[in-house]
């Protein structure tokens, strides 16, 4: 099959973001359109505060789980420092949806490590096209930092080769069993991404 | 600013389709094959598959206390008629196989097959054994899925084969495999008639000597007729491509690497990779200029191609460990074949960002015992499988050992029976966790007690099989149905097998001072002593939080003790250098408490000798700011979920 017949999409972040479920989301929308979809995570011990990507890979015929290095259309971070740990998977062409707020693992507020000054302005004097916004900011505004996803598939959801509003409902099915105050904080985060995304 | 469309093909019409991960997909097999019985201890990356399998109602599912038994429980139900399934990580096979080398011998009565799930790159292993071995070693087929739909067809024909030619059938999953997401089309559940009842039959199902010798000549011609099914078997399957100048058998995942980076070269995919089709290899051989055998992890099949003369690369450019990606495939094999030029990706230093080890959950029980095994000397720690083992890193630096399921217990005894003069005065200490315990620790305390070892065990009794999600086991008196059952006593099972009762203490692992003073006292004892702590696992519904806390930053002054505790939640916000009456200089961290992550355990209280650490209010209400660098552990509930 030909490669250029598939999108690439890589989800970044740290266990416990929902970077799975957002993953999970983006391939039940590819999904619902007739692709072939596939899903894989590395998230060896994902729930321990880890590092965590997903990828996913939708087309006519998808082959192999993993997006190879220099590949990916779409970089979604959920972190900055992931961003840059993960920027070498973005194509020349490729896009990057930061979450600028930052998250520093023990070993770096301990002092064993240093946290990169920049992330965000290394990938772009790397040359690649970012976008970044403060999504944990707007997560707890919102009052739920559990919003983050929501909000990191809002900001992507214009960049998608399918309508914005398949993506959200992806999102708010998940939500239709649950509290209509969910539903509805959802959906607020989901523009709130898509619009701060513009923004950026 | 507006951002560009990604440029993607328009998609087909909706279908049929389901999108599930390869362990999903063998449990709709399960089910869609008429099983009756199906075991498995937790493992991953196979753990889901029972999970799933629970929800069937008209499947037997049970958590074993460890593989060998889950598979024996299998081997009955299979001679009771009934065909059964059992699952296990790479490692648990080895467990099991005790009772896989004569269960071969004896053969099948329902379908028997083991599922075997390899951790290919140790994304959650203790090591990268490659289960294929066992199908040679126990003289069994072995069937390897490339993805989620072959996981499903292939542990179907599983079941057939296992039936027709009276053999345990082994399906070799990876990590690539279990927790990969694909689209799935199901096929109807099979008509499928118990066989009639357990048939007495000594002669092939009592294994003495005089029995089993008369099994053997049996297992050695199935061996041969199995030979012969897999050059006509459908299973493995010849692909034709148009740049012959390479070609490809391979199996597994790899399947889709190889495809992904040679599309246009022949493959012969092997699905019934032992026994492999030997002479549909060497006709393969023949149609390519060169042969690339591509098997995750060891040269299994190449020993045996190159020893019947057939020509081929294999791990002599291929790596002996890791998978084998597209990428990895292509480095390797790029000596042999002229590859068009892409342009290198511009490359970030990304390599130069810090690293994010796993870390221990918020309040998670074990923090206490590892901040108190930090602070006593002269100690040698063994270790487990399981959570616990993060102790090992930072900032605890607390275990000294980790090898096997249970190990901990023996390898205590020998450090103490071996031990040298100069490290007479060492205390030996074992850690082990409730499931651990129960799957094969037993044995150890056993023999400790028995040979009249001297050591301390921490048996971390926090209900859950917490490193694979916080699973069921007999510590947590819930089955894998969710129904109460039998609870098993720690002190009085330890009483059982030999340790004196004033040698066995339980303990709040919240408790610092009490645990410190135990492990102190018991630690001088020249005999064995259980120290039993009995909080539960923070991801599982026992847990309960309470009011989360917070640093009064004028009573901090930078002692940095909290941070020994190494809980996630509690972080540095600033660092000083002072001088100290004597001339010396000291750092000082000041902490600070992730207060929207923190549960109120009090561990941090404890260690705070200023009393800076105090109630929180409520967060939101009063405008609580997260702090500009925070810690990614999340609370237990939040893991995974959006809701």
């Amino acid at each position: 099959m030909n490669a250029e017949n598939i999108t690439n999409i890589l989800v970044a972040g740290i266990g416990g973001q929902g970077v799975m479920t957002a993953a999970e989301i983006l391939s039940e929308a590819a999904l619902s359109l007739g692709y072939d979809v596939k899903k894989t995570e590395v998230a060896g011990m994902a729930q321990r505060g880890g590092v965590v990507t997903s990828h996913v890979r939708f087309g006519p015929v998808v082959r192999s789980p993993s997006i190879l290095a220099g590949e990916a259309d779409l970089l979604v971070a959920f972190e900055p420092a992931e961003a840059l740990r993960w920027v070498n998977h973005l194509r020349p062409s490729g896009i990057a949806m930061v979450n600028s707020f930052r998250q520093a693992p023990p070993v770096v507020s301990t002092g064993l490590f240093s946290y990169p000054d920049d992330p965000v302005g290394e990938i772009h004097a790397g040359g690649k096209e970012v976008h970044a916004f403060n999504a944990g900011e707007i997560a707890l505004k919102l009052g739920d930092r559990r919003l983050i996803n929501t909000i990191m598939l809002g900001a992507i959801s214009e960049q998608l080769p399918f309508e914005t509003s398949l993506l959200e409902d992806s999102v708010l099915k998940r939500f239709a069993h649950k509290s209509e105050k969910l539903l509805e904080l959802n959906r607020e985060a989901f523009a709130a991404g898509r619009e701060a995304a513009q923004a950026s | 600013m507006r951002i560009k469309k990604l440029n993607a093909r328009q998609p087909a019409s909706s279908d049929m389709r389901i999108f599930v991960s390869g362990n999903e997909a063998i449990a709709m097999a399960a089910r869609d094959s008429c099983v009756k019985v199906a075991a498995a201890y937790p493992g991953t990356p196979s753990t889901e598959i029972l999970e799933y399998i629970a929800d069937y109602s008209d499947i037997y599912s049970e958590w074993s206390i460890n593989e060998k038994v889950s598979l024996e429980v299998a081997i009955g139900a299979s001679l009771a008629g009934s065909r059964a399934l059992c699952a296990m990580k790479h490692v648990g096979l080895n467990v099991a196989s005790d009772a896989l080398m004569t269960q071969t011998l004896i053969g099948v009565s329902g379908g028997l097959v083991i599922v075997v799930a390899d951790d290919v790159g140790l994304s959650s292993s203790q090591n990268e054994q490659d289960s294929r071995y066992w199908g040679r070693f126990a003289h069994v087929p072995v069937l390897e899925p490339s993805d989620t739909q072959e996981a499903y067809d292939f542990t179907r024909a599983a079941f057939d084969l296992s039936e027709e030619y009276q053999v345990p059938v082994i399906v070799r999953a990876t990590t690539r495999i279990c927790h990969v997401k694909g689209t799935l089309l199901t096929s109807p559940k099979v008509e499928w008639t118990p066989k009639a009842g357990f048939e007495k039959d000594p002669a092939r199902l009592v294994m003495v000597p005089g029995n089993a010798k008369h099994r053997i000549p049996l297992m050695l011609e199935r061996d041969q007729q199995l030979a012969k099914a897999s050059e006509i078997s459908s299973l493995n399957r010849y692909e034709e491509g148009s740049n012959t100048a390479l070609g490809f058998v391979v199996s597994g995942v790899a399947y889709q690497h190889v495809k992904e980076a040679y599309p246009d070269s022949p493959v012969l995919k092997l699905g019934l990779s032992h026994p492999a089709p030997i002479e549909k290899i060497r006709i393969f051989r023949q149609k390519v200029d060169r042969l690339v055998l591509v098997e995750e992890v060891e040269p299994l099949l190449e020993k045996e191609l190159k020893a019947e003369g057939i020509q081929l690369e294999g791990k002599d450019i291929l790596p002996r460990q890791g998978e084998l990606t597209p990428e990895v495939l292509k480095r390797s094999v790029e000596g042999l074949v002229e590859r068009e030029e892409k342009p290198a990706p511009r490359i970030i230093a990304a390599d130069k960002v810090f690293p994010r080890p796993p870390t221990m959950c918020v309040a998670c029980p074990h923090l206490g015992v590892y901040y108190t095994l930090s602070k006593i000397r002269n100690t040698y720690i063994s270790g487990d499988i399981g959570c616990y083992t993060l102790g090992a890193g930072h900032p605890w630096n607390a275990l000294d050992t980790c090898i096997s399921m249970g190990a901990s217990m023996g390898v205590a005894l020998g450090l103490d029976k071996g031990r040298q003069p100069e490290d007479e005065n060492k205390k030996v200490i074992a850690v082990i966790g409730d499931s651990t315990f129960l799957h094969m620790g037993m044995q150890g305390l056993l023999d400790l007690t028995y040979n009249k070892g001297n050591a301390t065990i921490l048996l971390l009794d926090n209900r859950a099989v917490g490193m694979t999600g916080g699973q069921d086991a007999p510590s947590s008196g819930i089955n894998l149905q969710g129904e109460k059952t039998s609870r098993v006593d720690f002190p009085g099972l330890v009483k059982a097998l030999g340790v004196k009762e004033e040698r066995i203490h339980k303990v709040d692992p919240y408790e610092l001072p009490t645990l410190f003073k135990t492990l102190r006292d018991e630690t001088k004892v020249n005999d064995v002593s259980v120290v039993i702590t009995d909080q539960p696992c923070v991801l599982t519904e026992r847990y309960k939080a309470m009011q989360p806390l917070k640093v009064e930053d004028k009573d901090c002054t930078g002692c940095g003790n909290c941070l020994d505790v190494g809980c996630p939640a509690i972080l540095v916000s600033r660092r000083e250098t002072v001088v100290k009456p004597n001339g010396k200089e000291k750092e000082l961290a000041f902490a600070t408490i992730d207060t929207a992550a923190c549960t109120g355990c009090n561990l941090c209280v404890n260690t705070c000798a200023p009393d800076a650490i105090i109630p929180a209010e409520n967060l939101i209400e009063n405008g609580y700011a997260m702090p500009e660098i925070i810690n990614a552990a999340a609370p237990a509930d939040t893991v995974e979920e959006t809701e």
